[in-house]
């Protein structure tokens, strides 16, 4: 009973502020309504008894990545923008219906899914879990075996990222400040091959 | 219905058609990478759905990769738009038509 009105709750608010990150004008608003978004979704984890990634959702998304964000709309200046339509007013025709289709299409599966009853059928119930010590523990076991590979791939993936955007993000001119430090560097190493000549 | 594995599914699509919708239809290109992890978050919670009430530890494992995924996702596509931001003002979609024919 408390579990419904909690998730009716969760539910009623994180669509509320997925609607409005996607309709208010301002890039700043629009983040902190994804933050409201976050907490209510992983507050949706926790009725459902995924603790653990309750919390994963927490650290990473509200943590790292609407901070990312926030950081970089104060870092554009974006003052410009006010004045401005903020939506395509022809590319509504396409884009209205096609979320709608996909809309159909994704209730479509949620309601041909069967209910509980049938579906809870895994090697990891939760009561298995609890026994085996909690999700976080089943789940490192489980990365480290079953998993090792897209754990893998993953981290790979994040350190290709992080190189790509330093690459990306640099400014053109750093090149050429890499170039005046070479001079310098040049100097010293000359300074020093002196000392050790005399 | 916390007990069932639908209502979440329906939650989580939702979630993702907002997102699509902001993706069409926004001109900002800050709140179009907005939508798409509006999207993520979606599509994170179908996945942790399935991979609870199924049982699954696969289900967590998805939904961690995606996480992942959306942590590349969106510091790509921030440095993407730090360097567009150098050679345009205004960022919106349809301003950067360098690209376009």
């Amino acid at each position: 009973m408390i579990d419904d009105i909690a998730f009716i709750y969760l539910a009623t608010v994180a669509v509320l502020a997925g609607i409005a990150t996607v309709f208010v004008r301002s890039p700043v608003r629009s983040a902190v309504s994804l933050v409201v978004v976050v907490f209510h979704v992983a507050g949706l984890f926790a009725v459902m008894g995924a603790l653990f990634l309750a919390v994963i959702q927490l650290i990473v998304y509200a943590g790292a990545i609407i901070v990312l964000f926030l950081f970089t709309i104060m870092l554009l200046d974006l003052r410009h923008e006010r004045g401005e339509p903020y939506l395509h007013k022809n590319q509504l025709w396409l884009g209205v219906p096609l979320a709608i289709l996909i809309l159909i299409e994704a209730g479509w599966v949620a309601l041909t899914t069967p209910a509980v009853a049938e579906a809870r059928r895994g090697d990891f119930g939760a009561d298995t879990i609890a026994e085996m010590g909690g999700a976080g523990q089943v789940l490192a076991s489980v990365l480290f075996t079953d998993y090792l590979l897209p754990f893998e791939i993953a981290g790979f993936l994040l350190l290709a990222a992080s190189v790509g955007a330093l690459i990306l993000a640099r400014s053109p001119d750093e090149d050429e400040m890499l170039d005046m430090t070479d001079p310098v560097a040049d100097a010293a190493g000359a300074a020093v091959a002196g000392e050790g000549g005399h | 219905m916390a007990e069932s594995v639908n209502a979440y599914l329906y939650v989580g699509a939702l979630l993702f058609a907002i997102g699509a919708l902001g993706v069409l239809v926004r001109r900002s290109l800050i709140v179009v990478l907005l939508s798409i992890e509006l999207m993520l978050q979606g599509v994170n919670l179908t996945m942790g759905a399935f991979g609870v009430f199924n049982g699954d530890m696969g289900g967590y494992m998805l939904m961690l990769i995606s996480l992942t995924i959306a942590a590349a996702e969106s510091v790509v596509g921030l440095a993407i738009l730090v360097t567009v931001s150098r050679q345009v003002t205004e960022l919106y979609s349809d301003r950067l038509k360098s690209l376009r024919w």
